[in-house]
């Protein structure tokens, strides 16, 4: 199903409904895990410790709930194709971004389809959905169940290298927050991948290159 | 095209089982949170427990002491009602003589150390009592502790009333070796103290109360709140707000309701030996001393899953539940003798400093007096060390004459409230030993009759039979208390932030990981420098694309 054409441009359902609401729930968890993960760490003071540790514990359940239905999800639908690693033609989208970008190049991998994740987004995504967050789970379960060690024993953990480690974690999401919202600025205009995001609808110049098993049905 | 449309329901439906689920979920948490005051907190098992374990206190007694034989006689000697007690209670004499109340030393340590304030142990008040004893033991509960030659093995010299008497009449005088008056005597300018009517006392004597050991625990030091900062007479009746086991208007709780005694043994920590050695609830042992708060309150006492419940196992409950001592009455911080005996014409003199207390006397030195003082937090396994006039110190740092034994790698310490009790203290420049100063006395030596400081240490020194070389000085000394009385209500409580943050009430505590305080510097500052480099080089890549987008659009239109 397409939509309306527009400066030779027409528009493709991509994202469905769960896409959408999982991006943006997980994207708000990510800043209120950032934010009360710093202040429980001593950087700032906002909520106040005792409520900042509530609501980041809060998150950290409500994110894990979801990654459990993300999994699932890509797991059902067939959607995990969209992060099977590709080094094919990697070191050109690289290129491209390191300076093809400021010529008004084409982008190496044609746009229609890159409807969704280029190789180097693919790389991207997958190492934060099965390195980063499983990361994040890990420790942050073990920092949570802190008292639970010697019972399990875990004798040889050690708090301080389990926060520190959450720690580390954490400024990885931060990093990767700060260019993974620039990036959305790289469409053909500065916001259509953003209101994308919001509508599930993304403008291709061909939507016959995007295949038939990346769109989706009309809207919820 | 719609290719999983029934997958997709499911999914949908499950998600917004999800979203519901988590939204209902702290929504229900509130909810308990506020109907927690109005079912009396039922959902924090140790305040129930401790509500199933603390009826109201009920009395079992089926003696009228008024109506013993023994009791009915014109008292003109205390020894004498002693010897009438003793008529019934055959072996309370015997008991009370093993006990540290009798002997004033610690009944667990080597006797030869002589450990305890009957011994050789020196603190930062009136440092000891030898030589001195007349004055110290008016809150000795015996009769005649005058000097080192007292007959402790003599039964009729146990003091029954002063822990009995529920009169409040009973009062020893302050300088008689634990004596009442026989005529009324007046003490300083203010207070005559009546001789006690003694048969009328052994008639009406019960189980101490509050006052009882108020007499001597809340004034020691020689005064009101001097020693411990959570205890002062504001303890007698306390409001639930100062106390809430003991408040009047409360639990009404009695010292004896915690410190549990079986034969004139009542629990409590003595020097090195700690309070309770186990950790046990009155659910796992139903004669376990209740002198811990486990003991009614469980390890686990806070609502499931609040996350104060897995601090119980590092963190005393004190140490929250204890925001502030001294919250109602002064008590002493610091006690600087090197500047005692200085006087004006000849005479000693007294200054008037805050809270209506002395700042400075002749007799005594510089004092500070402070309320609402946040206590120092130190690790703890429930045994202090305590420094004795025969041990050498090290004078070249604060000498902690009584100091708590614990560490964070001790599964039985637990971060506890103290008050340090600060200050400047004579010790023998020589042989690096604290002295015994003869303070109290008629003769000359006496240091408050004739303010000579050699004199009065020399004198001390050989009363007590202990090496002194004649050289004197003054050292920096601590003295730290355990803060367990004086808890507060729940609403009252020491927040999470006020420890877990950089500069907080544990700052000093080293030794382990504190989210909120502690942290790794070095993965703070790169962590923070990757996040400003990946700023900076999105920053510079969108300028470069601005630039070159510019460029590019007007090459194409040239």
């Amino acid at each position: 199903m397409s939509g309306s054409v527009k400066n030779g441009l027409k528009k493709v359902y991509l994202y469905t409904w769960f896409e959408r609401f999982w991006h943006w729930f997980q994207a708000a968890l990510i800043l209120v895990l950032a934010a009360t993960g710093l202040e429980v760490h001593g950087t700032f003071s906002l909520l106040g410790f005792e409520r900042a540790v509530a609501v980041h514990e809060w998150c950290a359940w409500a994110w894990l709930g979801l990654y459990v239905f993300i999994v699932f999800w890509l797991s059902t639908t067939g959607e995990w194709k969209q992060y099977v690693p590709t080094t094919r033609k990697i070191y050109e989208v690289a290129m491209y971004y390191v300076s093809g970008i400021f010529r008004g190049e084409p982008h190496p991998v044609p746009k229609t389809q890159r409807a969704k994740h280029n190789p180097l987004q693919r790389l991207t995504y997958l190492s934060i959905s099965t390195l980063l967050i499983p990361f994040q789970i890990a420790t942050g379960i073990a920092y949570l169940y802190y008292n639970d060690w010697a019972a399990l024993g875990l004798t040889s953990l050690s708090l301080e290298t389990v926060a520190t480690l959450h720690t580390i974690g954490a400024f990885g999401f931060l990093a990767f927050v700060v260019v993974h919202v620039y990036m959305t600025t790289t469409g053909h205009t500065v916001s259509a991948h953003v209101i994308a995001m919001f509508t599930g609808w993304e403008e291709v110049e061909d939507e016959k290159a995007v295949p038939e098993w990346e769109r989706k049905t009309s809207p919820l | 095209m719609n290719r999983f449309p029934s997958l997709r329901r499911k999914a949908l439906v499950a998600l917004l089982v999800l979203v519901c689920g988590a939204c209902a979920a702290p929504g229900a948490r509130a909810a308990t949170d506020t109907s927690a005051p109005a079912q009396g907190g039922a959902a924090a098992p140790g305040r129930q427990l401790a509500r199933q374990a603390t009826k109201d206190s009920q009395l079992w007694i089926t003696s009228d002491h008024s109506k013993h034989e023994a009791l009915r006689q014109a008292f003109t000697k205390p020894e004498d009602v002693t010897r009438a007690c003793l008529t019934c209670h055959t072996e309370a004499a015997a008991q009370f003589h093993k006990t540290i109340h009798w002997t004033w030393i610690d009944p667990n340590a080597d006797p030869a150390q002589r450990m305890g304030k009957g011994g050789l142990v020196v603190n930062n008040f009136c440092i000891s009592i030898l030589s001195n004893e007349p004055r110290c033991t008016s809150c000795h509960a015996g009769y005649g502790w005058k000097d080192k030659d007292f007959d402790f093995t003599d039964p009729a010299r146990v003091d029954c009333l002063v822990c009995h008497d529920t009169t409040g009449t009973y009062e020893k005088f302050p300088s008689k070796a634990g004596y009442p008056v026989s005529e009324p005597t007046p003490f300083g300018p203010k207070k005559t103290y009546q001789p006690p009517d003694l048969a009328k006392i052994a008639q009406n004597i019960g189980r101490p109360d509050r006052d009882n050991c108020g007499t001597c625990h809340f004034h020691g030091g020689g005064g009101d709140g001097v020693k411990h900062g959570d205890l002062d007479s504001t303890l007698a009746a306390p409001s639930k707000k100062l106390d809430v086991h003991m408040g009047v208007d409360g639990q009404n709780f009695h010292c004896t309701r915690c410190h549990t005694t079986t034969v004139h043994n009542i629990a409590g920590r003595i020097y090195a030996t700690p309070a309770a050695t186990e950790r046990k609830s009155l659910l796992e042992d139903d004669l376990a001393p209740r002198i811990t708060c486990e003991s009614c309150h469980s390890a686990t006492p806070h609502k499931a899953g609040h996350k104060a419940n897995d601090h119980t196992d590092k963190v005393a409950c004190q140490a929250c539940h204890i925001p502030e001592f001294a919250r109602e009455m002064p008590t002493k911080m610091s006690w600087d003798w090197s500047t005692a005996g200085r006087l004006k014409d000849g005479k000693p003199y007294k200054d008037k400093g805050p809270y209506d207390r002395a700042s400075y006397d002749s007799m005594k030195g510089d004092f500070v007096w402070e309320m609402n003082v946040v206590p120092e937090y130190y690790w703890w396994g429930g045994s202090m060390t305590t420094v004795r006039a025969t041990d050498v110190i090290d004078p070249s740092g604060e000498v902690r004459l009584s100091w708590p034994v614990g560490s964070p790698d001790d599964p039985r310490s637990r971060i506890m409230p103290f008050k340090v009790h600060r200050g400047r203290t004579p010790y023998d420049t020589v042989n690096k030993t604290m002295v015994v100063p003869h303070l109290f006395g008629k003769d000359d030596a006496a240091f408050w009759k004739g303010y000579d400081w050699a004199a009065a240490i020399r004198a001390g020194m050989d009363y007590a039979g202990l090496d002194y070389s004649g050289e004197f000085g003054f050292v920096e000394t601590a003295w730290a208390y355990p803060t367990t009385h004086m808890v507060a209500p729940k609403d009252n409580v020491v927040a999470c932030v006020e420890c877990h943050a950089d500069r907080g009430r544990l700052a000093n505590l080293a030794g382990f990981y504190m989210p909120g305080r502690d942290g790794s510097a070095l993965v703070d500052w790169v962590g923070w420098a990757a996040v400003a480099a990946s700023l900076l080089g999105v920053f510079i890549h969108g300028a470069i694309r601005a630039a070159s987008r510019s460029r590019n659009a007007k090459e194409e239109r040239s």
